[in-house]
């Protein structure tokens, strides 16, 4: 009786795994199978390894590595800093807070601050540098796109930072490490997990991103996410589409699996 | 000062934040070799002298010298002590081995020095074997060794221990405590020993340093401090006590509950209102005629090595007796004890305590 409920309780969880997760994924799978002409093959999959898609592949691997990059340098550094401020929680409030702004939004707004005629190329020309082409640049994508992930790699780390003994930052210290050597031997490898989650938590999105590389690299940045994309709103090639998303997600599960915390 | 003199304090005083301090114009010395115990209750700054000593954090003002030479402003990585911490504060990413030679390498040492250093250090604290042990697989004692180890393979003039014992369990203490003065008389370094624990202190140290408040209240040998507390709080934190109001006559001669007692204490002004102590352990029990005091037995309590009796006199002051003898509740007995027993204390608003003073 007793373990019937529980069973119970399980339900909502079982159903939302099987209908969002379970069932997509092997419609997807399914989907891969199909050609444009709706005929079973493994068409698709041979396309796939074609240059063109491996080199699609490789620049969205490549932008996701720099995103991730430049997030994690700024990240860690200004977790660090933010452990050692007195009003810790206000200041992270103040950094998560662009998160709950719809993405959208947000990419919009970088639209206006990048345009031609925005407060970037203003700047600019006050500084004497003149007016220059930002918006649809590998430049302005990689920025914006740090900009919406840099909260999800600081979090983790934060949380790493806070979570530190400090009496360990003394005891490297006391044994005579310079800040440096502290930093690089007691403070990276004891925050290393957080590291881990933040670089998981930005890499995977950044892998599949795709209304970014529309709006703010215009069609100079085409990623794994914009060819999907591509595949099922415009070319209607949907096993072309499917075949790309599971690439992608044998790619996650990857990449879950080196950053994962295996103890 | 002398060429003995490792570390001296010049009126350091401590705050944080505006509030009071946590040290109030603390002077004093340390000399090389010697065990020394900082003993106080929690807050009375004695952990903020060793943060200091180490150079976690520097003083409000004041001065700090280390081998003559002023180091306020030397950050920790630079100086020729090291600690043993509370906690252990040991790298839970790196084994025991490599926990060791922490500060070997980073002074940059051949690999076989390391190596053999280590090992020497490890075989000092009896954990020869354990070197490729990771840190959780170890028990509290054996943390608190390869901290110890952590510490003395660097070679410091100075070892700082923050209550390294409080952690463990009884027994485990009372070892650790032998283990640790053997070690300071085999290393020959000094060890500054931070405690809150009375017996502790008394049965580790050289010299004692008991803090209150922020301030030295006093600084001897543990007899000096056992025997001739100099103030209320230090006779009532270091053991038990037995503190009644007095007044010195003349030299030599001091009354108290109504009566005349010889004594060994001199020095004060004629009639001066003191404080008068007596250890429970220096009363002895008699029969009401042949004692200095009569009182009335309240309640016993069997201790083990002795009873400890409560008893109270005619005034309703309260008397503690060890005594291996036993008493009946409600006997009236005669309390003896000799001229040396008396410890004869000035009433603390009078007294300025602090080493200073002495020197």
């Amino acid at each position: 009786m007793k373990s019937n409920i529980r069973a119970l309780y399980f339900l909502p969880y079982v159903l939302w795994i099987l209908l969002f997760v379970v069932v997509p994924i092997l419609l997807i799978i399914y989907y891969s199978f199909f050609n444009i002409e709706g005929t079973f093959s493994f068409e698709n999959y041979e396309k796939f390894f074609t240059p063109v898609y491996l080199k699609m592949a490789l620049s969205s691997f490549w932008y996701a590595f720099l995103i991730t990059a430049f997030s994690l340098l700024i990240a860690y550094p200004t977790a660090l800093l933010l452990t050692k401020t007195k009003h810790k929680q206000l200041w992270l409030l103040l950094i998560i807070l662009p998160m709950w702004i719809n993405l959208l939004l947000k990419a919009y707004a970088f639209l206006g601050i990048f345009g031609t005629y925005g407060i970037a190329n203003h700047f600019l020309e006050l500084i004497g540098v003149g007016a220059k082409q930002i918006l649809f640049t590998d430049f302005s994508f990689v920025f914006v796109s740090v900009y919406i992930f840099v909260p999800f790699m600081i979090l983790p780390i934060f949380n790493a930072l806070e979570k530190l003994n400090p009496t360990l930052v003394d005891a490297a210290k006391d044994l005579g490490a310079s800040p440096w050597i502290t930093f690089r031997r007691v403070i990276f490898p004891l925050t290393l997990d957080g590291v881990k989650s933040g670089c998981q938590a930005v890499f995977i999105p950044a892998l599949s991103l795709f209304m970014i590389t529309r709006l703010i690299a215009g069609n100079r940045v085409i990623t794994l996410g914009t060819a999907i994309e591509q595949h099922f709103l415009v070319t209607q090639n949907w096993g072309m589409g499917a075949t790309i998303a599971v690439f992608l997600i044998i790619a996650m599960v990857i990449i879950m699996f080196l950053t994962g915390n295996r103890k | 000062m002398n060429n003995k003199t490792i570390i001296r304090f010049e009126q350091v005083t401590k705050k944080y934040d505006d509030d009071l301090p946590v040290l109030d114009n603390v002077s004093f010395e340390i000399e090389r070799g010697k065990f020394y115990t900082l003993l106080g209750p929690s807050g009375c700054g004695k952990t903020t002298i060793l943060r200091l000593i180490a150079g976690f954090t520097e003083p409000t003002s004041g001065t700090i010298y280390f081998n003559g030479k002023n180091i306020n402003h030397v950050t920790p990585n630079k100086r020729q002590v090291n600690t043993v911490f509370q906690d252990y504060a040991l790298f839970p990413h790196l084994n025991v081995f490599e926990n060791v030679a922490f500060g070997l390498r980073i002074k940059k040492m051949k690999k076989d020095i390391i190596e053999q250093k280590v090992k020497d250090a490890l075989r000092f604290v009896n954990l020869s074997g354990y070197e490729q042990r990771n840190i959780q697989e170890m028990s509290g004692g054996q943390r608190q060794r390869v901290a110890i180890a952590r510490a003395i393979v660097n070679e410091p003039e100075v070892l700082l221990l923050d209550e390294p014992l409080s952690a463990l369990d009884l027994k485990l203490r009372t070892e650790m405590q032998y283990e640790l003065r053997e070690l300071q008389r085999r290393l020959g370094i000094t060890f500054i020993f931070v405690t809150h624990d009375q017996e502790e202190a008394l049965a580790m140290s050289d010299e004692i340093f008991v803090l209150n408040k922020g301030k030295i209240q006093q600084s001897g040998t543990p007899k000096d401090i056992y025997d001739e507390p100099v103030n209320r709080f230090v006779a009532d934190f270091i053991g038990e006590s037995n503190i009644v109001a007095g007044k010195m006559i003349q030299d030599y001669l001091v009354e108290f509950v109504g009566k005349q007692f010889e004594c060994v204490d001199k020095g004060f002004a004629p009639n001066e209102d003191v404080e008068v102590v007596i250890r429970p352990e220096d009363l002895e029990i008699t029969t009401p005629e042949k004692g200095k005091l009569k009182v009335y037995v309240d309640s016993q309590l069997f201790r083990g090595v002795h009873y400890e009796i409560c008893c109270y006199d005619k005034d309703g002051n309260e008397w503690l007796v060890h005594s291996t003898k036993k008493a009946e509740v409600g006997d009236e007995i005669g309390l003896y004890f000799e001229p040396e027993a008396i410890h004869v204390m000035r009433l603390e608003e009078n007294s300025r305590i602090g080493v200073a003073d002495e020197k």
